[in-house]
């Protein structure tokens, strides 16, 4: 029989809606809790931990060859594109050209002027000019970055590392305004081709997605140091900063160090002993 | 004349099942349990628990690790895992080795292209 | 009501078409975005935010220039506007329409878009800015739909879009407030690290929406039967004229704090800006030609004789428009990225593609604001005769 009215026709419909939502909704009810008998997420047992990480880099062991050894571990064991290669033509057909200034870079070297813009110094001494100061993320304690992020795509974990979730990312490169001082990446185009040797024990990112230096936190959870430590030929240390004992601290309590635009307030992680 | 509409309007939204049904002759496919999978019989989850779930349990992995740093997964069974899709021999790739004959196959008959690979490397394809 | 969108002359059809034609290009051209991503764009690592925000942070300060009809006559009775707050409303919604177009297809990852709301995340001004942008944008719909749809009917609106129109009116300034709150609290952007910066959005603002309104206004006149009113017109470039003044002064007080105080960190943007910066330019002319543009704007505006000219007021606010158009859109987003916070140049263009993008958000903007304008203008000329 044929509904008379838009009225009953509707009051059906809703019925049915009603008792179309009912089941899912008792389902989810109805699931049990997982028991103590569920399964377990926990960290590795070899998991380097800290309250707050920091990286301290001595300047007087920093030098062209030096920079570039660092620049190119972290670089090659990330996957962080070379803008500068000529991508496999088999493998990428029609690449387009690569534009100027969308580079991606974790960590590299800027002389004191770059470095410190904040400390210019007409009579600076003269071994700081031209020494290449290694400048990286600064995982900042008050991260400017993370306060504008609308999704916490970019987030501070526990342990004090600033790091990227790319999942997450929406690619509004708000975080790249808000950073003081621009460690931030952004992939304007597919890195795939521009990556020589793929390495196997690191995602690559893709298009659209902000990146940055992660402080090799998947080196920490296996209990190895971080890339650039491991290149830096004793440059660079990286460890606790809320350990009085490590030798983090240890290099600070001897040494008078700076730290990049420090009256901002953003709290940098990285200290450089001059 | 409303019920042969209706007949109508029933086979018209019916249709890719009876086309389906009409050309294609693959059946389901069974992903393969390949090498280390196929030997060592110690799983994640149970077969029908990870087909309908490995989606949302790869999520939880994935949060867990970024967000938290913890990468040990310890199943009901007792066996733990790497919770990574293809780091070292404790990962999903690193059991299931091949991309192709596991992962793909559902998918691709499914018609489900997940963007995992996008950003995710497959060691097989880097060598 | 919106079965009056599609009756219309021969000259009202082919306009519908050309903006389609637009869009539909700035659509190809962000196919080829959304597939290769915004290597496409003059971006780069150190001007990461161009052409797309830039029109944003304009349109938003355009969008909430429609205050300044609603303030006058629901606040203050000011009879003038009555006939006229339904064309700022509905320019409002244009706008945003457009200032959320322009925030898509700037995301590298839109299909992501959601997670803004999936995640909340009270610390960030992009969270408060998707509230109040999308917030303002219902009201004006709601509102604008509402009355609109009463004065055909000639009954009196409902109750309840009273009490909308005035949490409309905080929501205007939220609008600005928040988008300018987005630049102006970042510690390392010295151009941006001000105060005044939301004070300037809002002046700006009102000269630009008002001014553009103005301009739409003599576009009715021409081709409709509905008259806004000369007087309306008059009072609108009154309120041009004072904003745009503020906006100048507010503009002379950032130059006297940078130049007086001489810090390097604030001083060096506006001198790339104004004079350029070891060599790069780029951006000097345009600065100038907008100084010179809202200046002989303002004075125009000041001078009785000059503003009430019939002919020469669409002109003035033209100028004004598009003199704040440069400095709020380029002069904003070029300022604050150049230097960069290394105290590199790098200097920013947008690319052919990236033009034609915004080119098709522009268009989609102007098809919304044509079909709002067209119900608008049918019904008051329905209700009049």
């Amino acid at each position: 029989m044929m509904i008379k009215s838009r009225r009953s026709f509707l009051k059906v419909a809703g019925i049915a809606a009603i008792g179309m939502g009912a089941a899912p909704v008792m389902n989810l009810a109805a699931s049990e809790p997982h028991g103590s008998a569920g399964p377990k997420i926990t960290h590795n047992e070899e998991t380097l931990h800290a309250e707050r990480w920091g990286m301290v880099i001595d300047t007087s062991k920093l030098n062209e060859e030096v920079a570039e050894a660092v620049k190119e571990a972290c670089h090659k064991a990330h996957n962080v594109p070379d803008f500068d290669m000529e991508p496999d033509a088999e493998k990428f057909p029609n690449t387009r050209p690569v534009r100027e200034g969308q580079e991606i870079k974790w960590i590299w070297h800027e002389h004191f002027h770059y470095a410190f813009p904040d400390k210019e110094d007409e009579f600076l001494a003269e071994k700081f000019h031209d020494l290449p100061f290694l400048v990286t993320c600064n995982h900042c304690k008050n991260a400017p970055c993370v306060q504008a992020c609308p999704t916490q795509a970019t987030f501070k974990r526990e342990d004090g590392i600033v790091i990227m979730d790319y999942h997450r990312c929406i690619g509004c490169r708000f975080c790249m305004a808000a950073c003081p001082y621009g460690s931030r990446n952004f992939n304007f185009r597919d890195p795939r081709p521009f990556i020589e040797e793929t390495a196997p024990g690191f995602p690559t990112r893709t298009k659209g997605v902000v990146e940055k230096c992660n402080l090799c936190a998947e080196r920490l959870a296996k209990g190895e140091q971080p890339h650039c430590v491991e290149a830096s030929e004793g440059a660079i240390v990286v460890g606790d900063l809320e350990d009085p004992d490590s030798e983090i601290r240890h290099l600070l309590a001897e040494h008078y160090t700076i730290r990049r635009k420090q009256s901002l307030g953003t709290e940098p992680s990285v200290y450089y002993i001059v | 004349m409303i019920m042969a509409g209706l007949a109508v309007f029933v086979l018209a939204v019916l249709s890719p099942f009876w086309f389906n049904l009409i050309t294609t002759t693959m059946a389901a496919p069974k992903p393969e349990l390949l090498g280390k999978a196929a030997e060592s019989k110690k799983c994640v989850m149970d077969k029908y628990e990870m087909r309908s779930e490995h989606m949302y349990l790869l999520d939880v992995w994935r949060d867990s690790v970024v967000r938290k740093g913890d990468r040990k997964y310890t199943g009901t069974n007792g066996e733990t895992f790497n919770m990574s899709l293809s780091t070292g021999e404790n990962s999903c790739l690193g059991c299931h080795e091949d991309k192709a004959k596991f992962c793909d196959s559902c998918h691709d008959y499914a018609s489900v292209s997940p963007y995992c690979w996008d950003c995710h490397t497959n060691p097989k394809e880097i060598k | 009501m919106l079965e009056i969108a599609i009756k219309g002359s021969k000259k009202y059809w082919m306009w519908i078409i050309l903006l389609l034609a637009v869009m539909g290009a700035g659509a190809l051209a962000y196919v080829d975005q959304f597939l290769n991503g915004l290597q496409i764009t003059g971006m780069s690592r150190d001007v990461s935010w161009g052409f797309y925000i830039a029109n944003f942070t304009f349109l938003v300060g355009v969008a909430a220039g429609g205050v300044m009809v609603v303030i006058p006559y629901y606040l203050h009775d000011y009879e003038r506007f009555h006939r006229i707050t339904i064309l700022g409303e509905f320019l409002a919604v244009a706008c945003l329409i457009m200032c959320l177009l322009f925030i898509v297809v700037d995301l590298g990852q839109p299909t992501r878009m959601l997670n803004v709301l999936l995640y909340p995340t009270p610390h960030s001004m992009l969270f408060y800015d998707m509230i109040v942008l999308n917030g303002y944008l219902f009201l004006n719909i709601v509102v604008g739909w509402k009355v609109l749809e009463a004065e055909r009917n000639q009954v009196e609106p409902v109750w309840w879009t009273k009490p909308l129109v005035l949490v409309s009116i905080p929501f205007a300034i939220g609008i600005h407030t928040v988008t300018a709150y987005l630049y102006c609290g970042l510690p390392g952007r010295g151009f941006w690290l001000t105060a005044i910066l939301a004070p300037r959005f809002l002046a700006s603002a009102f000269a630009a929406g008002p001014a553009f309104l103005i301009i739409l206004c003599y576009i009715i006149r021409k081709f409709t039967k509905f008259d806004p009113g000369w007087e309306a017109m008059q009072t609108l470039s009154k309120i041009v004229c004072y904003a745009i003044i503020a906006n100048l002064f507010f503009f002379a007080c950032e130059c006297f704090v940078v130049y007086y105080s001489g810090i390097p960190s604030h001083l060096a943007h506006t001198q790339y800006l104004l004079f350029g910066l070891h060599g790069h330019n780029m951006m000097v002319p345009w600065m100038w030609s907008a100084l010179i543009l809202m200046g002989v704007g303002a004075i125009f505006l000041v001078i009785p004789k000059t503003r009430n000219n019939k002919a020469l007021l669409p002109v003035t606010c033209a100028m004004i428009f598009f003199g704040a158009w440069i400095d709020k859109a380029l002069g904003m987003i070029a300022g604050g990225f150049v230097p960069s916070p290394l105290h590199h140049v790098t200097e920013y263009a947008p690319t052919l593609q990236e033009g034609i993008i915004a080119l098709g958000v522009y268009g989609a903007g102007l098809f919304v604001l044509t079909i709002l304008y067209k119900l608008a203008t049918t019904v008051k000329e329905e209700v009049r005769g």
